[in-house]
């Protein structure tokens, strides 16, 4: 149980996806403008986090995997599909967004209104990819592992841009020089967000 | 068809220069349309990486573009996205495993971030922006001018943290032993991955200072 809160509060400060890799950058960029937008994105990926990365670590486990397919029969142990396996995430989370998507419409259409815009969005952002790649290359043990992993990098997303959105709606009050206006000045507060978070390196947890 | 081939424009016609030198500067992916951020800040702290993910890049979204602007007319709108997404995916895997063979150290310090070619978002912009409206060879040029656009900021971030994080550039000594020897010290810093966002952002500085209709409105 403490090894998998470790996971957790480790993939939201040490490995946080924004600072820490550079991951999701794009939509931490383009949907930062107000805090209100941001937590509607910033919810979304920890839902779609969370629930990718366990379906993609089981896939990983029991056909991608070198020798992975040994359960089913066992003469196919000699057998690595890993060179697969980034076609095989990228539909994994396409259609588990569009998946989701239909799901939350059904079920909850009050979520549904907050997220809506977001979940197309999030099939081609970066943090959700990656954390399926880096779950496969840190090769986590267990199921509940991986989860907690996606449920951290997720967390770690939600909190970088709601930060970064709430610092955005005050800056606007202030006097920035013409050419940062806007990205530039974004880039440099993000970046001393960045080494702000450093300080969390080498916590060894 | 005969009589538009009569009155097809020269290869490198001016309309088709631009679709080169406009993403280079005014149209940059990166530091104008904020696209394939990502990638472009984790791999540079050194030049060599920078230039191998370039390479990546303008393989990956030339072909790309290539292939999606040949079949523009037989994908159904409703599943674009995910055609084109598996194009990429393809591409990209062809890509990871040239890089493993042939240059494995490379390969193994770029970690995923060659897997996250396929969500860079320059190449899926361009595809749904230009391929899926345009012939094969504009689109090729189309596609190597924003790659290439992107890979030179790729290489000023590279080269600016490798020379003053490491004092080398390409792995080879710059900075004379001289300097060391009066006190100077590589700046730690510039390694680390927080200084990408700030290079990043006095290269948009400069160009927005030189460009001033890029100035964002307040």
């Amino acid at each position: 149980m403490q090894e998998l809160f470790n996971i957790f509060v480790k993939s939201i400060f040490v490995d946080n996806m924004v600072f820490a890799y550079f991951l999701g950058m794009c939509s931490y960029l383009a949907v930062s403008k107000t805090v209100e937008t941001s937590f509607g994105l910033g919810l979304a990926v920890v839902f779609v986090l969370g629930i990718t990365v366990p379906v993609d670590y089981l896939l990983n486990f029991y056909v991608l995997q070198p020798g992975a397919l040994a359960w089913l029969n066992p003469g196919f142990v000699d057998i690595d599909l890993s060179f697969l396996s980034f076609i095989v995430f990228i539909s994994v989370i396409a259609s588990m967004v569009q998946l989701v998507e239909m799901v939350v419409e059904k079920f909850s259409p009050a979520l549904y209104a907050s997220l809506g815009i977001f979940l197309p969005l999030i099939a081609v952002n970066c943090a959700i990819l990656g954390g399926s790649l880096f779950m496969q290359e840190r090769e986590y043990q267990s199921l509940a592992q991986a989860t907690s992993f996606g449920l951290g990098s997720g967390v770690g997303f939600f909190l970088a841009i709601v930060g970064i959105a709430a610092i955005r709606e005050k800056i606007r009050y202030s006097n920035v020089p013409g050419p940062l206006r806007g990205l530039g000045i974004t880039f440099i507060i993000t970046g001393l967000m960045g080494i702000a978070f450093m300080s969390f390196l080498g916590i060894k947890l | 068809m005969s009589a538009e081939v009569k009155e097809r424009e020269p290869l490198f016609s001016a309309k088709n220069r631009k679709l080169i030198t406009n993403p280079l500067n005014v149209d940059n992916p990166i530091t104008v349309q904020v696209l394939g951020i990502c990638s472009a800040l984790a791999v540079t702290a050194k030049l060599k990486p920078s230039f191998v993910m370039m390479l990546s890049v303008i393989a990956v979204m030339t072909l790309a573009n290539v292939i999606i602007s040949l079949m523009r007319n037989g994908i159904p709108p409703r599943i674009r996205i995910i055609v084109q997404l598996t194009v990429i995916a393809s591409l990209v895997i062809l890509v990871d495993q040239v890089l493993k063979a042939y240059v494995y150290d490379v390969s193994k310090q770029l970690s995923v971030f060659v897997g996250l070619i396929i969500t860079n978002c320059i190449i899926m912009g361009r595809l749904e922006a230009f391929a899926l409206a345009n012939k094969p060879w504009p689109s090729l040029l189309d596609g190597f001018g924003n790659a290439l656009g992107y890979g030179w900021v790729l290489l000023a971030v590279g080269f600016t943290r490798e020379l003053f994080g490491s004092g080398t550039l390409w792995d080879y000594q710059i900075i004379p032993q001289a300097f060391y020897d009066f006190g100077y010290v590589n700046n730690g810093f510039m390694i680390l991955p927080p200084m990408a966002l700030i290079v990043v952002g006095v290269i948009i500085w400069i160009q927005r200072a030189r460009n001033p209709q890029l100035i964002e409105e307040k």
